[in-house]
């Protein structure tokens, strides 16, 4: 296999999965953008650090925070806006394409019917789009790729950088919504509120799609800390921070198996796997939940460097 | 040449069938108009689902559109195959040997046949691939020889494709798709198959591995996917198990070649090029080319990767070469030509232009690096202003040129919008070099579709057939 080859899967998988957090995270917020002050839109630009670009966007118009119509459109569809939906599926179905003799015709074909359909119905008029309504299909249609690939593509080397970079991105995703949403609610990180937000703290599980998840596992009102642990460290959580890592450990070292080669990706992989399996939310916070955050997002930024090192892949 | 258009199903007084077309006519004659119209459609359907597979590999949206293909198959009989057989075997020995030549010794001009010019003057000439002794001394490793038929027993070579040829995934698929929706057909007569082409190719490639040392490793280098030939790229590969490499997935270390992989550098050997000479090596060819690899005619001077086709061998196929082939048989073969050349007036010599002038109505003309069917005239279907109009560009560069007699091509019965009617067919046989000659039987049939053309290109408005040999005891 080419290096070209598992570049494209990798980066396939990275921003399927991107834009799949991205519908994920618009949906949870549009009913806090609804209840809040409208500040809660540069919230959530805030998750991609995107701060800047956004009020930029916007013009000198509406400099004051923004409209849920404004977030959406320039999360979602912007076509200039390099990390919106329509921009991450175009470059998803662009990796796919290139590889598409190394790919299922069931995995094009969800992927490239996805593209069609968004190009299709941002081409007819956007005064009457039905934005919600779309980045619900958006979503939905990516959790059928993720699953198309899953039920057909081959179990090969190509197979594992798919899952890295859909992994690597996903557990990124998740430390971000996590350490931006956290603090925009406790900003000085403290463990408990007194004055519980229960909106704002089921928003923050929906843009995993874990609130149900929540009451399944801790059976009890919610709790920031119980949040934040659910969110980071709970394995058996499919969008947590310590389950994408262990599979982005799991999918290097069967391609270390295959190449019978290590290197420093591997070392770190693992080094970042560990962390997350041997923390306790108790210690999390005594560190700062902040700096644990962020030590883990450098690493994440660090193994991408390392694998397209070690593999070539630049 | 004969006066009346030779009909490959129908000919002599009585519009008699010809033995190798009793199959497909009584296949005709028992099926019904409507049946015929359904069978079309599936093929439409059937392509436009495939189409969107193969368009898959391929351009942006709409960008590429599908060949039309027909439903009747261009049927050649076992004899004939074995004089066509022959006769190209023939030439492409010829070629190889004038290509080694050319970038030798270039006996043939010592001897007074193809002035030096002709060689070194030719904008195909790469000075580069002089001298180069290629494994096996072959330079045309996939010809692609274009036939067009005028008679019973008269077939002529209208051009040699000794460059970069394209064509032969139809001859693949149009086979796939014939034997699905006419089975019964197949039933009746032996085709001989041609599945087993890939098989041939990659076989004719590992042969010219400079190293015998080790299995040698195969790629596919494509410009890529903005290409309009990438699906066959792609499938080509696919077919082989080879990997389909762009310019950037390899690179030259210490005068070898090695492909970027996730284990680390691998050896190339072998390198099935599908991209022109001058984008191959920015070093040695236009340094503006993103496509090539830096390097790479380094390590071919060196003998650590061989190029398939070889370099510079546009030499040999140009249309004013063309009129050498026959010369090019006699003198490296010592053998009389069993394919004929078109006659062929050459721009570039005095009595030949003055004819050329004055009979522009009869002849087709044809600029001599031209290609696709594109810059050339058809004398006896062009109004006076289109003649008027070409022969101001024929005055200003006669040595561009190359006019021919207006063939009666042979037509076969194809199905239309009016339902069965004769076409004008050519035939493209692929032709393989390694340290063997094979030819894979039939090859690409194209149909121009509107009534009467003589014009088969894709790019003007020409279809496909599936091309069948028929087994010796057919």
């Amino acid at each position: 296999m080419l290096s070209s080859t598992a570049k494209n899967l990798y980066w396939m998988g990275r921003y399927l999965q991107r834009a799949k957090t991205t519908a994920r995270l618009i949906e949870a917020s549009q009913r806090m953008v609804l209840q809040s002050a409208g500040k809660e839109a540069e919230g959530v630009v805030a998750v991609f650090g995107m701060e800047d670009e956004f009020r930029q966007s916007r013009g000198q118009a509406q400099r004051q925070g923004g409209r849920l119509d404004d977030l959406i459109e320039f999360l979602a569809f912007d076509e200039t806006n390099p990390s919106s939906i329509v921009s991450s599926i175009a470059s998803a179905r662009r990796n796919a394409r290139e590889e598409r003799n190394n790919i299922t015709v069931d995995v094009w074909e969800s992927l490239n019917g996805l593209w069609l359909e968004l190009t299709a119905r941002l081409r007819r008029n956007r005064a009457t789009l039905d934005r919600g309504a779309l980045v619900e299909h958006v979503r939905k249609q990516a959790v059928m790729v993720f699953g198309a690939a899953q039920v057909t593509l081959l179990r090969d080397e190509a197979y594992n950088f798919f899952q890295l970079g859909a992994f690597l991105e996903r557990g990124d995703n998740t430390a971000r919504i996590l350490d931006v949403k956290y603090h925009h609610l406790l900003p000085d990180g403290r463990r408990q509120s007194e004055q519980l937000d229960y909106f704002a703290w089921s928003e923050v599980l929906a843009c995993i799609g874990a609130v149900r998840t929540y009451r399944r596992i801790y059976r009890s009102a919610l709790d920031p800390a119980k949040v934040a642990e659910l969110l980071l460290l709970r394995r058996d959580v499919p969008r947590s921070v310590h389950h994408c890592l262990w599979m982005v450990d799991l999918n290097m070292r069967e391609l270390a198996d295959a190449y019978g080669t290590r290197g420093e990706a591997d070392r770190l992989a693992g080094e970042l796997h560990a962390r997350l399996r041997y923390a306790g939310i108790d210690r999390v916070f005594d560190t700062g939940l902040a700096r644990f955050l962020g030590g883990v997002r450098d690493g994440i930024a660090t193994l991408n460097d390392e694998i397209s090192r070690q593999f070539l892949l630049d | 040449m004969a006066a009346r258009t030779f009909d490959e199903m129908r000919s002599g007084a009585d519009d008699a069938i010809r033995a190798p077309y009793q199959g497909v006519a009584s296949w005709l004659d028992s099926t019904s108009p409507e049946r015929l119209a359904a069978t079309r459609q599936e093929v439409d359907l059937f392509y436009r689902r495939h189409g969107i597979t193969f368009g898959a590999y391929g351009a942006a949206e709409g960008a590429e559109t599908t060949i039309p293909f027909d439903i009747i198959p261009r049927v050649i009989a076992w004899d004939e195959w074995q004089y066509l057989h022959r006769g190209l075997e023939q030439r492409v020995r010829a070629l190889n040997a004038f290509l080694v030549d050319a970038y030798g010794a270039r006996e043939i001009c010592r001897a007074g046949i193809v002035p030096e010019a002709q060689i070194l003057m030719n904008a195909e000439f790469v000075s580069m691939a002089q001298g180069l002794a290629l494994p096996g001394g072959v330079h045309a490793h996939i010809a692609g020889i274009d036939l067009v038929r005028t008679g019973e027993k008269e077939f002529y070579v209208l051009e040699d494709n000794v460059r970069t040829p394209s064509g032969v995934s139809y001859v693949l698929e149009n086979r796939e798709v014939m034997m699905r929706l006419a089975p019964e057909l197949f039933a009746a007569k032996r085709v001989l198959p041609v599945a087993n082409y890939t098989e041939e190719l990659l076989a004719t490639l590992r042969s010219v591995s400079f190293s015998d040392s080790h299995e040698p490793n195969v790629v596919l280098l494509t410009p890529g996917h903005y290409n309009s030939a990438y699906f066959e790229h792609a499938y080509l590969a696919d077919e082989m198990g080879i990997e389909l490499v762009t310019g950037a997935d390899l690179f030259v270390d210490e005068g070898r070649v090695y492909m970027r992989t996730p284990r680390g550098p691998q050896r190339v050997d072998v390198i099935y090029r599908r991209i022109d000479d001058a984008f191959l090596d920015p070093l040695a060819m236009r340094p503006d080319s993103f496509l090539g690899v830096a390097g790479l005619l380094g390590a071919l001077r060196a003998g650590r990767v061989n190029i398939v086709n070889a370099l510079g061998n546009g030499v040999a196929d140009d249309k004013s070469t063309y009129t050498y082939v026959p010369e090019m048989v006699r003198f490296y073969l010592g053998e009389s030509p069993i394919l004929q050349n078109v006659p062929t007036h050459r721009g570039d010599r005095a009595d030949d232009f003055k004819y050329i002038l004055e009979h522009l109505p009869e002849l087709v003309v044809k600029e001599v690096h031209g290609s696709g069917g594109k810059g050339m005239l058809v004398g006896p279907t062009s109004s006076k202003a289109e003649i008027a109009e070409f022969e101001a560009l024929l005055r200003a560069r006669p040595g561009n040129y190359i006019a021919q007699p207006t063939l009666a091509l042979s037509t076969c019965p194809t199905f239309v919008a009016q339902g069965v009617a004769p076409r004008h067919v050519d035939l493209r046989p692929f032709v393989l070099s390694g340290r063997k000659i094979t030819i894979v039987p039939g090859g690409l049939t194209r149909v121009a579709l509107k009534e009467g053309s003589l014009v088969v290109n894709s790019s003007q408005g020409g279809g496909t057939k599936d091309t069948w040999v028929l087994g010796p005891d057919a």
